[in-house]
């Protein structure tokens, strides 16, 4: 906890704090972990960019998938897992998953038990609502507004605990001894004072980078910080040309196109109809109608758009007028009132307009499912940031539980792996210099610059054009061009102004990682040349049973360039593998069928 | 009704607090001095500022007359009414006046200073007494259903006049303002944690839902009761002094 | 494959055809005004800015164009853009408003001025620094429940919970708060926000702890004269006044203010420990 200036030319003074366990991240994952490690008595501290309680969490809407049974009582950990698995084309990694669905209840039931209320059932349990291509009602909600709820509650048990939050602060590098990590550089929004943080161990829950999408329901957050940290600190990234496009987002105003509208809607019974007044889903999923599964809809509203049967402003309409009001404000107040401000459109009376967005990342860091943790000594990952749960599309609830699921477990990963290890947190000399040199840098430019909001803006439109939720291989290759050019731009970009709460430095920081993610995704979507849930390939013809059997993998490479890697998924043991011996002509069929009604 | 609404919330902050002024002032005035100076009964009917009839004591000094020592009740009960502190801590006393930036940064040239303030935790720390004002109250507006039951069915049998239909849609009035009581609702059920854990609770969640649903127009009911008790007042009073004839709807 | 290739290219590249929808909508030359506070703890300055109007623009699309083209180091707090996270909060003409939730339309080409939130110290133009609210926050009793989950819970028990637990956390409230604003209590005074989750864990049925103590010595509950600004301005429609504080106030009277209840309790012999309000008030817990 000292305060010690540089030795050094004493051109920049920071701070040192040191931590048992440094989480980077206070979203539900990042705070779950927090929980975890205070529990086992260690030191926390917790880094996020924005306010606490306002992390991209907030946001959920639907609600947290967990095989409860309070609705279905048929329901169990096995069809949740047969349900993700099939969902993520079977490239999810099978233990995970399996971790997943059988721990997620509990983690529910913990959460009421730290205050958080959901909806009930008449007979006084957790009320549970159905969605997309889950097989029972699974998700556990509080009206459209459960990330709140699952936020708040983790927000204020972390208030409880000793762990130490710094607010609006920004990672900009892990710092490594050895092979190790031990720490990171931060500096702080709000007056750009540098920290040095030591730490034992560090859990990445910096969540996903939806925002290298020009339409996209994330917030300024998103620029995925913590997986770039990871790559260059040399951890394995996993899944990256999986990026969801949520089927539904807001189209008019202008201002708020991209803006989520909760797949609750159509679990509530929310009809898709085209301008010609027909419920296309018919067309594209017979069986599950409105509630398939992501991807799929998602692509079917982008057809019909594309093939001249889309609203005014270029979308297909959710009309959910049958629900009533007393209905609506009861189930969805939060969606009423969306439209009603931003869009004056009463959706009690009128449809909906809506189109996908990008929504989600499949993909990320690659880590251990029993700890979190990473190939990187010292690193771990929960949420978002963390890949191989949902494979190459993710089911809509899953992500909550997922957060305090892989939260927990990271958070004691990493509380073990500290207790078992005897090493310091000093690091070579010079080193946290250099990086705020590095970091000083677009402030200090001298003559001419690039802003850093028109290059974002550049690549956010390169990305939307050409790594969308329909692929090319030459249109791929067309926007690495681009992605590439940006790159090598990065070093003349200037921002105007001080450190003290200057945002157009912070884009400058954040631009680096966006730059980098879409050089990943390109190249890796490049890679994987079939159709497969979120990755889907006009120029191949349907999913390539080789390619099913193998994850990409990515690490920054000796030249410090993007090194993919095919990694052959291993084979499910037999106590899951025979979950699907009845089903499996049936998911196979499901996929099919999907690619051939549409090309 | 929305576009008056709309018209009332572009007026300038200060006219609200200035209406409340007037409008409270005129009428503690009128009350005032009505029980005070004219503590007569009316001929048929008895105003409702003057219910029930007590006995008063011949040794009160000339001020202390027998509506007077009724009318603590609604008075006590209104000024310790949640709704009614609001209207007069932002009135009167300017704490705040209203909420824009503009109007909080006003000097009040009465108190020490900013940090002087202690809201409801020095003298009005008794504003807490309001539950016993609501207690009284209820009996007091059980007197004044009896009297409205009074005036139709008289001595003479069945009627109905202008006089009793005015006597009636205040006593509903009063009592919607009263039994929206924010006291009143915490007695029936916003004191309790469980329904479903106690015995009765069903019936005390409804109760509380129906007081709950009245109590979002408290302020509306404070208001529309006062006028109607002027109306009310001021119509017998006029009957009485034979400007006009109360004019009969059946019977009579 | 190769055939249609083209065609296929022509399908991926269309899907941004909608996206410059934006640019088109500002073609029609009109323009927005705005006034926007620049400054720092050291005082400031209204400066005005004019930007392409876009159809169904709200305040904060104006002052994110503004920082991407005019003023890049423009200071402003914001997330989700969709009225979820409350992290925009700012004071538009004089009143507490959320940025991404007000339409420039709204003022029909009348006078917009933003300054930050003026209860707490300005950090930056219209970025104020409210970390007090999470030291309040820190201050508060967590949850705490001798059940164990999952709680038998009924919707009609909780049904009045839903609406405090509403909140996102803009501090609006807090703001416009004269007790903070103008009376500068933050000392005694938690604020309205914090009323609003006592409330919550003051009536949850599984929650064991007595606030009430808390609330009227250390949250400053009778510093509040409920003239109500916090419900004006509250984005999400939580009746703080009378939801959430008269209830608090009429619980506190119970305990401390009525001289029958008092009474009784002296009678009965005191319940004097910590579960007493909770048992009194039918929770689960305590009894």
């Amino acid at each position: 906890m000292a305060s010690n200036g540089n030795r050094d030319t004493a051109r920049e003074r920071y701070e040192t704090r040191e931590y048992d366990v440094l989480i980077v991240g206070a979203g539900g994952a990042g705070l779950r972990a927090a929980v975890a490690a205070t529990e086992n008595g260690l030191s926390v501290g917790i880094v996020t960019k924005s306010l606490l309680g306002k992390a991209h969490t907030v946001m959920a809407e639907g609600g947290i998938a967990a095989s409860l049974g309070n609705v279905d009582p048929a329901d169990g950990w096995q069809t949740h897992f047969m349900d993700t698995m099939k969902s993520g084309k079977f490239i999810n990694n099978w233990r995970t998953a399996e971790i997943f669905a059988k721990e997620a209840p509990d983690r529910v039931y913990e959460l009421e038990q730290w205050g958080a209320l959901f909806n009930r059932t008449p007979e006084g349990k957790i009320s549970q609502r159905p969605f997309g291509a889950h097989t029972y009602r699974r998700l556990c909600h509080v009206g459209d507004r459960t990330g709140l709820e699952l936020i708040r509650t983790m927000q204020e048990k972390v208030l409880a605990t000793d762990a130490e939050v710094y607010m609006e602060t920004t990672i900009t590098k892990l710092l490594k001894s050895g092979d190790r990590v031990v720490g990171a550089l931060a500096y702080t929004r709000e007056n750009g004072k540098f920290i040095h943080f030591k730490a034992k161990a560090v859990v990445m829950a910096t969540g996903g980078w939806g925002r290298i999408f020009k339409v996209t329901s994330n917030s300024w957050e998103g620029t995925g910080d913590g997986v770039v940290l990871a790559y260059d600190a040399g951890a394995e990234l996993v899944d990256m040309e999986m990026m969801q496009f949520h089927p539904t987002g807001m189209v008019w105003p202008p201002g708020v196109r991209g803006l989520l509208v909760t797949e609750g809607v159509r679990g509530e019974g929310g009809l898709l109809r085209n301008s010609e007044g027909d419920r296309y889903m018919e067309n594209y999923d017979p069986e599950r109608m409105e509630l398939s599964s992501r991807d799929v809809v998602a692509r079917a509203n982008y057809t019909e758009v594309q093939e001249g049967r889309g609203s005014p402003h270029g979308g297909v309409y959710l009309d959910i007028t049958h629900l009533g009001y007393d209905g609506i404000m009861n189930k969805l107040p939060t969606m009423h009132e969306q439209f009603l401000k931003l869009a004056d459109i009463d959706i009690s009376k009128e449809p909906m307009e809506v189109f996908p967005t990008v929504h989600y990342t499949m993909g990320g860091i690659k880590t251990d499912p029993e700890t979190g943790a990473s190939n990187v000594p010292g690193l771990f990952a929960a949420g978002e940031v963390a890949g191989g749960l949902h494979g190459a599309n993710r089911l809509g609830g899953n992500s909550l539980s997922d957060l305090l699921v892989f939260g927990r477990r990271a958070g004691e990963g990493a509380s073990a792996y500290v207790k078992e290890s005897v090493h310091s947190s000093d690091i070579a000399e010079g080193e946290v210099l250099t990086e705020i040199g590095r970091v000083l840098e677009p402030l200090k430019k001298q003559g001419e610059g690039e802003s850093p909001y028109l290059m974002q803006q550049e690549l956010q439109e390169a990305m939307m054009e050409h790594a969308n939720l329909m692929r090319t291989g030459d249109s791929l290759k067309e926007g690495l061009g681009k992605v590439l050019g940006l790159k090598d731009r990065l070093a003349n970009m200037k921002v105007q102004g001080s450190r003290l709460f200057n945002p157009g430095w912070h884009t400058a920081q954040d631009i680096r990682y966006l730059i980098q993610i879409s050089e990943i995704i390109i190249r890796t979507a490049l890679e994987r040349t079939e159709r497969r849930g979120a990755q889907w390939r006009l120029d191949f013809d349907g999913p390539d049973d080789e390619l099913g059997r193998v994850n990409f993998i990515v690490k920054k490479d000796e030249q410090g360039e993007v090194g993919i890697q095919k990694r052959e998924i291993p084979p499910m043991p037999e106590h899951l593998a025979s979950l699907f011996e009845d089903k499996v002509v049936d998911m196979a069929g499901g996929e099919k069928r999907g690619a051939e009604s549409q090309f | 009704m929305s576009s008056i609404a709309a018209a009332w919330k572009r007026l300038p902050w200060w006219v609200e607090p200035m209406a409340v002024v007037f409008a409270l002032t005129a009428f503690g005035i009128y009350s005032l001095t009505i029980v005070v100076f004219y503590p007569g009964v009316f001929q048929e009917y008895v105003s409702p500022f003057y219910s029930p009839e007590v006995g008063r004591p011949d040794w009160l000094p000339w001020f202390i007359t027998a509506p007077v020592l009724i009318l603590w009740i609604p008075l006590g009960f209104r000024a310790t009414c949640y709704y009614y502190r609001k209207a007069y801590y932002r009135a009167f006393f300017w704490d705040p006046p209203a909420c824009q930036a503009k109007a909080q940064q006003l000097d009040r040239p009465w108190a020490r200073s900013t940090e002087s303030y202690k809201g409801e935790r020095a003298l009005f720390v008794l504003n807490n007494i309001h539950r016993y004002f609501l207690y009284a109250t209820i009996m007091v507006v059980a007197f004044l259903w009896y009297e409205a039951f009074l005036t139709v069915f008289t001595p003479d049998g069945f009627q109905i006049t202008v006089a009793s239909l005015l006597w009636f849609l205040n006593i509903v009035l009063v009592s919607a303002y009263t039994f929206s009581c924010h006291s009143f609702r915490h007695l029936v059920g916003g004191n309790k944690d469980c329904y479903s854990c106690i015995r009765g609770g069903n019936v005390r969640r409804k109760t509380y839902n129906f007081v709950s649903r009245l109590n979002t127009r408290h302020p509306q009911w404070a208001w529309y009761s006062l006028v109607s008790l002027l109306a009310t007042d001021i119509y017998l009073r006029l009957m009485q002094a034979g400007v006009i004839t109360d004019f009969p709807i059946i019977g009579g | 494959m190769d055939s249609n290739s083209a065609e296929q290219k022509d399908m991926a590249s269309k899907a941004h055809a909608d996206v410059h929808a934006d640019e088109k909508a500002a073609a029609n030359g009109k323009t927005a005004k705005l006034r926007i506070f620049r400054g720092d703890s050291g005082g400031g300055e209204l400066v005005d800015y004019e930007l392409p109007l876009v159809e169904g623009m709200v305040v904060l699309d104006a002052v994110l164009y503004v920082q991407a083209h005019q003023a890049g180091d423009l200071a402003v707090r914001w997330n989700c853009k969709a009225a979820h996270c409350g992290s925009c909060s700012a004071e538009i003409n004089g009143k507490p408003r959320l940025l991404c939730k007000t339409r420039i339309e709204e003022f029909d080409g009348g006078e917009i001025q933003v300054h930050p939130l003026k209860a707490f110290p300005v950090i930056k133009d219209l970025v104020s620094d409210i970390s007090w609210n999470y030291q309040v926050s820190k201050g508060i009793k967590p949850f705490t429940s001798d059940e164990q989950a999952p709680f038998t819970m009924y919707e009609e028990d909780v049904e009045r919970l839903y609406e405090p637990k509403k909140c996102i956390e803009c501090f609006m409230c807090q703001d416009v708060c004269h007790v903070l604003r103008t009376h500068h209590k933050h000392a005694e005074f938690a604020g309205p926000r914090f009323f609003v989750r006592n409330q919550w864990l003051e009536m949850h049925p599984m929650d064991n702890q007595d606030r009430l103590h808390d609330l009227k010595e250390d949250n400053g509950l009778g510093l509040c004269n409920i003239t109500k600004c916090c419900t004006e301005v509250c984005p999400v429609d939580i009746h703080i006044t009378d939801n959430s504080i008269i209830p608090l106030k009429e619980r506190v009277a119970d305990e401390y203010y009525d001289p029958a209840k008092w009474l009784m309790r002296k009678i009965r012999g005191n319940r004097g420990s910590r579960n007493g309000a909770a048992a009194r008030n039918g929770s689960r817990n305590g009894n």
